[in-house]
């Protein structure tokens, strides 16, 4: 052995976001609160940066680093893109609503940095320790910016209630890797992955501690019995905050799940395969069915994101690589549907402030054509209507699952789907046929409208032109990762 | 009689479940809460040092220590969070977490 040379090209670009978050933190102490809008444009650059530097320097040859804790491949490159674009649009549409609840304080964008540094490092976590402080690394950045609206009772009170679930996610997740570490020797997925193939199956304490892992990954992800969180914390937030929580964390954790369970434990798909179906099902049959007494679009939107987490399962519940694929393209799909829901429901504001229900979104049409149109475009993507983006995530979902033999659940995916549709459409009809409610007042800034413009023309029928390089991308990230 | 594997794994077991009941019975006080998270959080220490040491490999201890560190963070975070709550509900008593339904 002639001594490991320590190799950290792989992990440039979370270096870089670590050292930059901590500079502009610097920065934004020394300046004050007035430095909010430096500092956001200057993240915002930093997380371009590292987008660039993660697809130029590392590509998407595997490369695994820091005593295999940290890997990179080209389904890390794909997940971390989302991540990033997740990120720096939540950022990007932030100022205007934070500068008039008085929250526009540096630490906002700083604890966006830190949360998605701490995804980052979720995705190419290729060991149970490195996920666990990745995990944790995001989630306590994600706790304070709940709260951090801290003037006002929903907004502190949905941090709370995120703190104690969150918390107690991480303990399950946490007890199930202490027994996953006890009763197979090791913590390293690779290592894992091999030793429990060996002969006479796993021993039923790594089955357990399984079962407990899924649990906590589960509540990250928002899938159904571990939801209860998702609509109180989505309501309670500040606006660009829900934004946030429903795009780059939940991809982000997705692909922890899908590179924890086809790396760690391909040898248990058996068991695993189980549990993913029953939570996909429940899921998406909650995030129909509880959607359609929804009044407030905030509330609306979590059951529709446990809906979409829902699908997105379907496809992991495949273990195949066509699933896989099916899964990442739905999840960029999904990105772009919720960041421009969430736009569009920023520029919902009365000259009283925001306003968040259903109803104030009536004949929207007549007030604001273009602003009508867009939601409606999100609402029938949302709704996987054909020739939307959203059909197709859908589409190659189902697809998978039916071509993995698993019909009843493709099926069950589908009648949900129908019944989703129900309060999709009902939001285009109180905006298109409904007496006008009134204006909304504009100046919600530039960005929130540029946002929503542009996330409405990836989803409307232009897609047809992008979902195939999205495919192929999705098909070089998926091949990455079975082996 | 010697102490096993299996003895402590009983307590962490124990421990673990005090933790997670005491979060879903306790009507009264957010502070117990943050005294249950801490408690499974100890449990899942009890359960890597004693699988560490018996399989005599140092991973679990690592992995201990980091469990430490984030439990130090955690409850730094809970309590700051518990403490802008209570300067706009002014009270900390479990149901009266109730501005939102659900």
């Amino acid at each position: 052995m002639n001594g490991e040379t320590l190799t950290i090209l792989p992990a440039l670009p979370e270096l870089i976001l670590a050292v930059g978050a901590m500079a502009l933190l610097m920065l934004g102490v020394f300046r004050g609160d007035k430095s909010y809008r430096q500092v956001a444009n200057l993240s915002i650059l930093l997380l371009v940066f590292c987008a660039v530097v993660m697809i130029n320097q590392v590509g998407g040859e595997r490369e695994v680093i820091f005593g295999d804790m940290f890997v990179t491949d080209a389904f890390a490159v794909f997940a971390k893109t989302l991540v990033y674009i997740g990120s720096a649009v939540a950022i990007l549409i932030a100022g205007k609503f934070l500068s008039e609840h008085n929250i526009a304080k540096f630490e906002y964008p700083i604890l966006i940095l830190f949360a998605t540094l701490g995804m980052l490092i979720m995705i190419s976590a290729n060991n149970l320790m490195s996920l666990y402080v990745g995990l944790e690394l995001q989630s306590l950045s994600l706790y304070v910016l709940a709260a951090m609206n801290r003037d006002r009772l929903r907004s502190t009170e949905a941090g709370l209630k995120y703190f104690v679930l969150g918390a107690l996610s991480s303990g399950m997740l946490l007890y199930g890797i202490s027994l996953i570490y006890g009763f197979s020797g090791s913590t390293d997925f690779d290592v894992l992955a091999t030793s429990l193939r060996g002969e006479g199956g796993a021993p039923i304490g790594v089955v357990i501690g399984l079962v407990f892992l899924l649990a906590g990954l589960a509540f990250k992800v928002s899938a159904v019995p571990f939801h209860m969180w998702t609509p109180d914390v989505y309501e309670g937030s500040p606006t660009p905050v829900t934004a946030f929580f429903a795009a780059a964390p939940k991809v982000a954790a997705m692909a922890l799940l899908v590179r924890a369970m086809i790396n760690g434990f391909p040898a248990l798909i058996a068991e695993w395969q189980q549990v993913i179906v029953f939570i996909s099902i429940a899921s998406m049959l909650v995030g129909s069915f509880v959607a359609l007494v929804q009044t407030n679009i905030k509330r609306l939107m979590a059951y529709s994101s446990i809906g979409h987490i829902g699908y997105a399962l379907v496809g992991l519940a495949a273990g195949t690589q066509d699933g896989i694929e099916a899964l990442l393209v739905y999840l960029a799909i999904y990105l772009t549907m919720t960041l421009g829901a969430f736009a569009a429901i920023l520029s919902m504001r009365r000259n009283d402030g925001m306003v968040e229900d259903i109803d104030d979104l009536a004949g929207l049409s007549t007030t604001n054509l273009p602003m009508a149109v867009a939601i409606a475009i999100f609402m029938f993507s949302l709704a996987g209507i054909p020739l939307l983006a959203g059909f197709f995530g859908k589409w190659f979902i189902f697809l998978a699952a039916v071509e993995a033999g698993l019909v009843p659940l493709a099926i069950i995916g589908f009648l949900a789907s129908v019944v989703a549709c129900y309060y999709y459409l009902r939001i285009v009809k109180v905006m298109f046929f409904d007496e006008s409610a009134g204006a909304f007042e504009g100046g919600h800034g530039q960005a929130v409208s540029a946002v929503v413009g542009v996330a409405a023309v990836l989803n409307s029928p232009v897609s047809f032109l992008l979902i195939w390089p999205l495919v192929g991308a999705a098909a070089w990230a998926a091949g990455s990762l079975l082996f | 009689m010697t102490v096993g594997l299996g003895h402590y794994l009983t307590v962490a077991a124990i421990l673990f479940v005090f933790g997670i009941f005491g979060i879903f019975l306790n009507r009264k006080n957010v502070i117990i809460i943050l005294m249950s998270i801490e408690l499974m959080l100890l449990a899942v220490n009890i359960n890597l040092v004693a699988f560490s040491t018996f399989q005599g490999d140092m991973a679990g201890q690592v992995l201990a220590m980091f469990v430490l560190t984030v439990a130090a963070a955690e409850a730094a975070i809970g309590l700051a969070i518990l403490v802008v709550y209570f300067r706009s509900r002014g009270s900390i008593a479990v149901e009266d977490i109730n501005q939102m339904k659900g």
